[in-house]
């Protein structure tokens, strides 16, 4: 038996880095808040959502994806297909879980993920034109794409916006310098 | 007159269930529940059948299994193979990650001969290495056809690849400019074609989106391939796509043995090729 240590996001750990301390001086950050919203539907299953960055002439990297990653026999990556444009841009060349990648899906309401410059899943981003993406797809649901650019490295601290009407609610990414 | 119309039919009536008639009746098609797969226990089941309307399975099912081609190349497994009235059914295990061809092939050799003033039919199902020994001594006006049938699907487990497209150099194969499992709605896909090895140019190309039987038109695309035999395909909608290529009634190379054909004798060499492609929405 192949045994494996994984690092899964939580999500606890980041809000409070976000929420509790003031952005730290020393790196340049991309602070992402994601909202799901609650639907009023028959059956609901907390949606799958991958984030990742599209450069401008470049490739693809996954920030994060949320997932039924604990299921056993990795029944949940079944389904991480449905995510589709994600699949196609990135996720069908990763193995999962990926370390620092994969979380558990999220319940409605807003979350908010923080990725620094030179770590973790971001690593070092070369200059240029980026576009973060946030895709949700949900069982028996729909799904949905949203896309905000940025330039990097950043100008200044900047925000870029973006709602959805179905599957994600507000998207809001600050990158800041 | 008559008696050629009568040779024609017959001829007709003995490649119907290898081959799809030009005119578009008795489609034969294999159906994956997808094209697409995530996970590391992924299968895949098909419907494989020969009927009117794509994908509808309401007039004859696929009679022997396919072959299959893992990603590596090595050679795969049917699994759960059920033959019923109106489809066979079966599975394959995706074990490997990368794209997999699932291919029923087949080589046949149809035509006619006199003897003793009779005309008679060679035998169903012959193959061409068993020719000889079905035209007997004596025999006159020998008229054959060889040709060759291709029905593919392909089904990727993780990123495409694309060690099963090694072609064979005979009859219709299919070269992926654009991967068959990387096709999306409003993005254009290049394919080439090619007839036993050499690019097959100026082939008519169909393409039909399934789903027939709920909707009035047939919205049928008919394409043409170049003369590097490539053909470029822009999927109007997402779902799964019938696509044929065939050599139809133009004349392929002619066999060795073939006599100066008088009128409208079956083409010498024929070829067709099908495969169902799954389009994703963007």
């Amino acid at each position: 038996m192949h045994v494996r240590h994984h690092l899964v996001l939580t999500g606890l750990p980041l809000a409070a880095a976000v929420g509790g301390i003031a952005a730290p001086a020393q790196a340049q950050t991309l602070d992402l808040s994601i909202t799901i919203p609650r639907l009023s539907v028959a059956e609901y299953h907390k949606p799958y959502v991958a984030v990742w960055l599209e450069k401008e002439g470049g490739g693809a990297r996954t920030l994060a994806v949320w997932y039924d990653h604990d299921m056993k026999n990795g029944e949940g990556t079944k389904w991480l297909r449905d995510v589709r444009q994600w699949w196609r841009a990135s996720g069908r060349s990763m193995s999962f879980p990926a370390d620092g990648v994969t979380g558990a899906t999220r319940a409605p309401g807003t979350h908010t993920l923080r990725f620094a410059a030179g770590k973790g899943p971001l690593g070092q981003l070369g200059p240029g034109k980026y576009t973060l993406v946030v895709e949700a797809a949900r069982e028996v649901g729909g799904r949905e794409l949203l896309r905000l650019p940025f330039a990097w490295p950043p100008a200044g601290d900047g925000t870029a916006r973006a709602a959805g009407t179905s599957e994600l609610g507000a998207v809001t990414l600050t990158v800041r310098r | 007159m008559t008696l050629f119309r009568h040779r024609l039919l017959a001829a007709a009536a003995a490649v119907a269930v290898l081959l799809p008639a030009a005119a578009g009746a008795h489609r034969q098609w294999m159906l994956p529940s997808t094209t697409v797969v995530s996970g590391d226990d992924a299968w895949v089941t098909v419907d494989a059948a020969i009927s009117n309307d794509l994908f509808y399975f309401e007039h004859f099912p696929m009679r022997t299994p396919p072959a299959v081609t893992q990603p590596d190349g090595s050679a795969g497994k049917i699994e759960n193979w059920n033959t019923s009235r109106y489809r066979s059914t079966f599975d394959v295990h995706l074990t490997q990650k990368g794209t997999y061809k699932i291919a029923a092939v087949s080589d046949g050799v149809m035509g006619s001969y006199t003897l003793d003033g009779q005309q008679q039919r060679l035998p169903r199902g012959l193959t061409a290495d068993k020719l000889a020994a079905a035209i007997p001594t004596g025999a006159t006006d020998v008229r054959t056809t060889t040709s060759t049938s291709r029905n593919e699907i392909f089904v990727t487990s993780g990123a495409p690849t694309t060690t099963v497209f090694k072609t064979t150099g005979k009859g219709l194969e299919l070269v992926p400019v654009t991967h068959p499992n990387d096709l999306v709605s409003g993005e254009a896909a290049t394919f080439q074609f090619l007839l036993d090895g050499k690019p097959a140019a100026g082939l008519p190309v169909t393409v039909i989106p399934g789903g027939i039987r709920y909707r009035d038109a047939l919205k049928q695309m008919d394409l043409k391939t170049g003369a590097d035999g490539t053909v470029r395909i822009t999927w109007p909608e997402p779902g799964m796509y019938w696509l044929n290529v065939s050599t139809g009634g133009g004349r392929g190379e002619a066999g060795a043995a073939q006599p100066a054909a008088p009128q409208a004798a079956p083409p010498a060499r024929r070829a067709t090729y099908i495969a169902t492609l799954e389009v994703l929405a963007p």
